[in-house]
């Protein structure tokens, strides 16, 4: 018998929490895009635990096109990176104060 | 649930995928330097693709090796490589006074009254599937491929269109702007 999916979906909690920890806290640009990273990651485990419960595929294709569109945002916001960092030497994000008011 | 014994060999791989997962979103979120986080983060991908394989999602799975440890993550390496960002980032410096403490504190209370709510909830509530069913005989990969390509099929058109939107803007963002010189013909 596996596992109930209470443990799966405490440990997805976890997981996000520590992704929105280090985006609330760390500073670099490409640290809070990992972070994101982990928080998507959590999303898709409590849907494949869900999946899994319920017994139904649907579940599953949802994460294939999170998969998608985490990739998707990742291109772009490294390019962003990039283009950051041409002006400004640096990833931190406390640089890009412009728009201070 | 107490009192109930469950499968060693379950509970192992509970376990494992747990570490793995624990373990490097902390290695992501503490280390200082960008390349070991990057590589801290594998390790969770690795994880989550465990707790993929237990529960029966076996081509997600897959698809999250591939895709993520493998394209997502060399592209991070890349670009930290690119830029030369690999020196350490000040992780001590804190321009907000106490945003660590309050994004704790909000953090913790946000997890915790999640699980407290699922957990008087009875966790996962909803109907069970009759139509697409998980265990059927015909595995893993051609149910989600008839899911994906019958019920979800202009969902899945649109990503088509979203990943082309973000290979063009990514190549727009990043590309270097140079002096409009028109004899540029000879290189």
């Amino acid at each position: 018998m596996n596992v109930p999916a209470a443990w799966y979906l405490v440990l997805a909690a976890v997981l996000f929490g520590i992704g929105a920890f280090g985006f609330l806290t760390r500073r670099s640009a490409l640290i809070m895009f990992m972070c994101i990273e982990l928080m998507l990651n959590a999303v898709n485990l409590t849907f494949v635990t869900f999946s899994r419960t319920l017994s139904d595929i649907s579940g599953q294709a949802i994460v294939f096109f999170v998969m998608v569109v985490a990739a998707a945002e990742v291109t772009v916001g490294l390019g962003i990176v990039v283009a950051v960092f041409r002006r400004r030497s640096s990833t931190s994000v406390d640089e890009l104060s412009e728009l201070k008011g | 649930m107490i009192g109930v014994t469950y499968a060693v060999p379950a509970v192992l791989v509970f376990v494992t995928s747990a570490l793995l997962i624990v373990v490097g979103a902390l290695g992501v979120i503490a280390v200082k330097n960008p390349v070991h986080a990057a590589l801290c983060l594998i390790m969770t991908l690795f994880g989550v693709a465990v707790a993929f394989v237990a529960q029966s999602a076996d081509f997600l799975a897959a698809v999250q090796i591939i895709v993520y440890a493998g394209a997502i993550v060399v592209l991070f390496l890349f670009v930290i490589m690119f830029l030369g960002v690999d020196r350490r980032d000040h992780v001590n410096f804190e321009p907000l006074v106490g945003q660590r403490a309050f994004a704790g504190v909000g953090v913790v209370l946000t997890v915790g009254g999640l699980i407290t709510l699922m957990a008087r909830s009875h966790w996962v509530t909803g109907a069970m599937s009759v139509t697409t069913h998980l265990s059927s005989s015909q595995g893993n990969v051609k149910a989600l491929g008839t899911a994906v390509f019958t019920t979800y099929l202009f969902a899945f058109e649109a990503t088509a269109a979203l990943l082309v939107i973000a290979v063009v803007g990514a190549v727009l963002l990043a590309r270097r702007e140079r002096p409009s010189q028109p004899q540029e013909v000879n290189a």
